[in-house]
């Protein structure tokens, strides 16, 4: 058990500082001059000067990585100059905002994408394999920030089944103090039933478009465990010793084929959480992957690196717990 | 098993759908709702506040001691200030503060806060603070030049008797803001003069108050109690940060917000044909213009650059891509500032062109770069530009990058063409005059770095026209002045000034009272109601 732990710290501390490490030549190579995001393109040259200076940028490279990681150790990531909030705060107000998006979106894939994958595997070849296969791909290879733009137009501008971008209304705005950061826990939390059914219709459009981004990828390698389940000889055992056939399905075959799945359900979370930045834009969510995005846009570089430390932490904190659900699920695996 | 819990799913999700039914799609009645793109604002201390959205809050949450007309930019009045008076040797102002009025906070506004402000930018040195401190004001002199002489009452001392206009258009400028002196003194720390709280904080008297700043998302202004004018009729000011454009009109076609600001072309025709919207229009101080960059020896050439001016489509660029958004306008003064020169003498003319290249020895045309920022109407436009080039076998590369990216660039003097916009940053004509005609020091250590430095354009005569100009106290004397440096630098500069900005914002039609004015500071939201 020890060993395990220290084996991830370890995982953890080495990924971090390559991913810290990368990020920060990336930041200081890329042909954008930080100054310009806070002088702005009027001011004088002692002002920019100046500014350059206080932000250690004429220091040598491997120096301002140094103060960087000694002051990162502590707890210090530096301040953003967009928000000017300490890159920590930041941080704690924009990502549970992805987080509710990805975790609902991971849901919605994962309960609709696995019975769609057995179905699909259990009737290969048939109609139904054929259309859940393109709605796969589909899924898989149709621009997400497209989708979402059609999902506007159609549920929002036309049908007026939703509500439109944004995480709330204008007129709902305040109700809610933030706690987890979570509108739809908070709002619960605090008896506030209005403004969580409003946060409802705002975020149902996005969830449904990554849950089917998530479904797609789920469904599809869900089915393909499935058929290297289901011409295994066991199931054939299982169903000459009279089993039914929804026990042999269920129980045995998507059992063995749920060991490989977690990862996939993990991963394609992992996907959802760094990487909904598109949808984040069309939808003008205020998530982790807009902060990151417009900070890079304008070498916000503590910002960029604060963000990507938290999604490098998540990916392989996630990466851990589809290990222990590995080894809860498939007891063989724990020696 | 798993059968009865996909049933349940499914009967669940279908009771959510029937809860949530049609989206409310109407803002509250007390509260104007605008979708723009803010994730241009760093900081709300009017010492430092630079860019365009925090420049327009700026102007409705703060008062300055002196406004103008938004209507007619040449009249100038006292806001904070009642009067002035200039000193007979030109070079001291008198300024008397009204009396009775007050911050946001309840406390009364004296002359001490007007003191305060102006010397606390000029000590705190940010982007801005060039405007007043090129009346030779330091960070070492400034408590003797800008003095207190009575509870109302403050004296502005200049190094040079320069053009009171020019003066007084610079403190109507966000800069010149009057800040709440005891406010912001309770929130000092280390002698920061409360920069750091005021960043993200309020100490102002203008109608409207800075409740909530949330980066990238939205900022919330709340109508103030403690106003001396006419209480505005809201009583909340959303801006709610919305980058995609076609997000916005969807937004705005719902009722979902009030206000759509940056529309397209397309988009504008397209809600235009919505009887629930109408259009807010304005011509704004801002150019979009081309420079070459003179360390370039192709483009160096005299007749390069004159034929270049004619390689330009500007009236089939102003009626495609610039529809809605501007006019054409060739001079580095916008309409509407003194002396401005409105007279457009360039138009395409291929043949004029190629012959000016031909005695350039450049008759078969040339190939070089442009450095295009990704975004419209910018690239439409270079792309334009790059089509009618080509009429004269100029084969131009169009390099596209983000705005700092190609910014730094720029700055760096490392381009061969730039094309971008460029704003004024108060009403005086010397803002323009100074970037576009005068580069004292060409070398790239310069101290001031103007336009025409960027583009390593020498301009010693030139130069001394603008600094003289700011001392002709003459008003017809000095748009003279101006007339003559617009002609010159219209047929000899690297510069090609295309368009001059009309900025465009759809309104939903219950909304009244909303007017763009001709800079970024005076789109003023006090005066607007609803239906």
């Amino acid at each position: 058990m020890a060993a395990a732990f220290g084996r991830f710290v370890s995982t953890l501390a080495a990924t971090l500082l390559g991913l810290l490490a990368v990020t920060f030549v990336i930041g200081r190579v890329i042909p954008i001059d930080p100054v310009l995001a806070i002088v702005g393109d009027r001011a004088p040259a002692q002002v920019y000067a100046r500014v350059r200076a206080e932000l250690g940028i004429d220091l040598p490279l491997w120096e301002q990585f140094w103060i960087y990681c000694t002051k990162a150790l502590s707890g210090d990531f530096g301040t953003s100059v967009l928000t000017t909030n300490p890159v920590l705060v930041d941080i704690a107000r924009y990502f549970p905002a992805t987080i509710e998006l990805a975790t609902l979106g991971t849901l919605v894939g994962t309960l609709v994408g696995i019975p769609l994958g057995v179905y699909a595997a259990v009737r290969a070849g048939s109609l139904g394999d054929q259309i859940v296969r393109v709605l796969g791909l589909v899924g898989y290879s149709v621009p997400i920030f497209w989708l979402g733009l059609m999902g506007l137009l159609l549920f929002y501008a036309n049908l007026d089944w939703v509500a439109g971008p944004g995480r709330l209304d204008v007129a709902y705005d305040y109700y809610v103090t933030p706690v987890t950061g979570m509108l739809l826990v908070d709002s619960l939390m605090q008896g506030q039933t209005e403004v969580f059914w409003n946060a409802v219709s705002h975020i149902v459009l996005p969830v449904a478009l990554l849950g089917y981004f998530s479904l797609a990828y789920i469904a599809r390698m869900t089915r393909s465990f499935m058929l290297n389940e289901l011409s295994q000889e066991y199931v054939v055992t299982a169903r000459v010793k009279g089993l039914s056939e929804a026990r042999v399905i269920w129980g045995h075959a998507l059992r063995n084929a749920a060991v490989p799945l977690v990862t996939v359900v993990v991963l394609s979370y992992a996907t959802l959480l760094e990487g909904s930045v598109l949808t984040e834009t069309v939808f003008a969510w205020p998530g982790l992957g807009t902060y990151i995005t417009s900070a890079l846009q304008s070498a916000d570089m503590n910002a960029v690196l604060g963000g990507t430390l938290v999604i490098g932490t998540t990916f392989v904190c996630l990466n851990v717990l589809s290990d222990l659900l590995y080894r809860l699920i498939d007891p063989r695996t724990r020696r | 098993m798993l059968m009865r819990s996909v049933r349940h799913f499914v009967s669940a999700a279908a009771v959510c759908a029937a809860l949530i039914g049609p989206a409310a799609a109407a803002t509250p009645a007390d509260t104007l709702v605008e979708a723009w793109q803010i994730d241009d604002i760093i900081s709300l201390d009017p010492a430092e506040i630079f860019e365009i959205s925090t420049t327009e809050i700026a102007g409705n949450t703060y008062e300055r001691l002196i406004g103008y007309d938004i209507h007619d930019v040449s009249k100038v009045f006292g806001v904070v200030a009642e009067d002035w008076t200039v000193s007979e040797d030109g070079k001291t102002i008198t300024f008397k503060i009204r009396e009775g009025r007050k911050f946001a906070s309840g406390n009364p506004i004296t002359a001490a806060d007007a003191v305060y402000s102006l010397q606390r930018a000029i000590i705190l040195d940010k982007s801005p603070a060039f405007i007043v401190s090129q009346f030779g004001l330091t960070k070492d002199n400034v408590k003797d030049k800008i003095k207190q002489t009575g509870d109302y009452t403050f004296t502005f001392e200049m190094d040079k008797a320069y053009a009171p206009s020019f003066v007084l258009y610079c403190l109507t400028s966000s800069v010149a803001s009057v800040v709440d002196k005891k406010l912001v003194e309770e929130h000092e720390a280390n002698g920061d003069l409360g920069y750091e709280w005021l960043k993200t904080h309020y100490a102002g008297s203008g109608p409207y108050s800075i409740r909530d700043w949330r980066a990238n998302e939205a900022v919330v202004l709340e109508r103030n109690p403690n106003y001396s004018g006419t209480a505005a009729p809201l009583a909340r000011v959303i801006y709610r940060h919305v980058p995609e454009t076609a997000t916005q009109r969807l937004l705005l076609e719902k009722g979902d917000i009030d206000v759509a600001r940056n529309l397209g072309p397309e988009q504008i025709a397209a809600v235009s044909a919505n009887p629930d919207v109408k259009l807010a229009q304005a011509a704004k101080g801002t150019l979009y213009y081309f420079s070459l960059n003179q360390k370039n020896p192709t483009l160096a050439k005299p007749e390069v650059r004159e034929a270049m001016k004619y390689l330009v489509d500007y009236q089939a660029i102003a009626d495609t891509i610039m529809k809605n958004l501007g006019e054409v306008h060739q001079a580095f003064l916008p309409k509407g500032f003194l002396g401005a020169v409105n007279d457009n003498p360039y138009s395409l003319d291929v043949e004029k062109a190629k012959a000016l290249l031909a005695k350039a020895g450049l008759p078969d045309g040339f190939t070089v770069t442009m450095d295009v920022r990704s975004t419209q109407p910018i690239t439409g436009i270079a792309e334009a530009v790059q089509g009618t080039l080509a009429k004269a076998g100029i084969k131009v590369e169009i390099i596209p990058g983000d705005g700092k990216q190609t910014l730094t660039k720029y700055r760096a003097r490392t381009h061969d063409i730039y094309i971008g916009v460029w704003g004024p940053d108060y009403q005086d004509p010397h803002t323009n005059a100074q970037t576009f005609a005068s580069n004292p020091d060409n070398k790239d250590d310069a101290a001031s770095k103007t336009l025409a430095w960027r583009n390593a354009w020498e301009t010693p005569e030139l130069g001394k026209q603008v600094d003289a100009a700011i001392l002709e106290r003459d008003g017809a004397k000095r748009a003279a002045l101006y007339e003559a440096m617009q002609k010159e630098v219209m047929a000899t500069s690297p510069f090609v000034v295309m368009f001059q900005q009309t900025e465009v914002a759809a309104v939903r039609a219950n909304v009244k009272g909303f007017e763009l004015g001709p800079s970024f500071d005076n789109n003023f939201v006090a005066p607007v109601s609803k239906e």
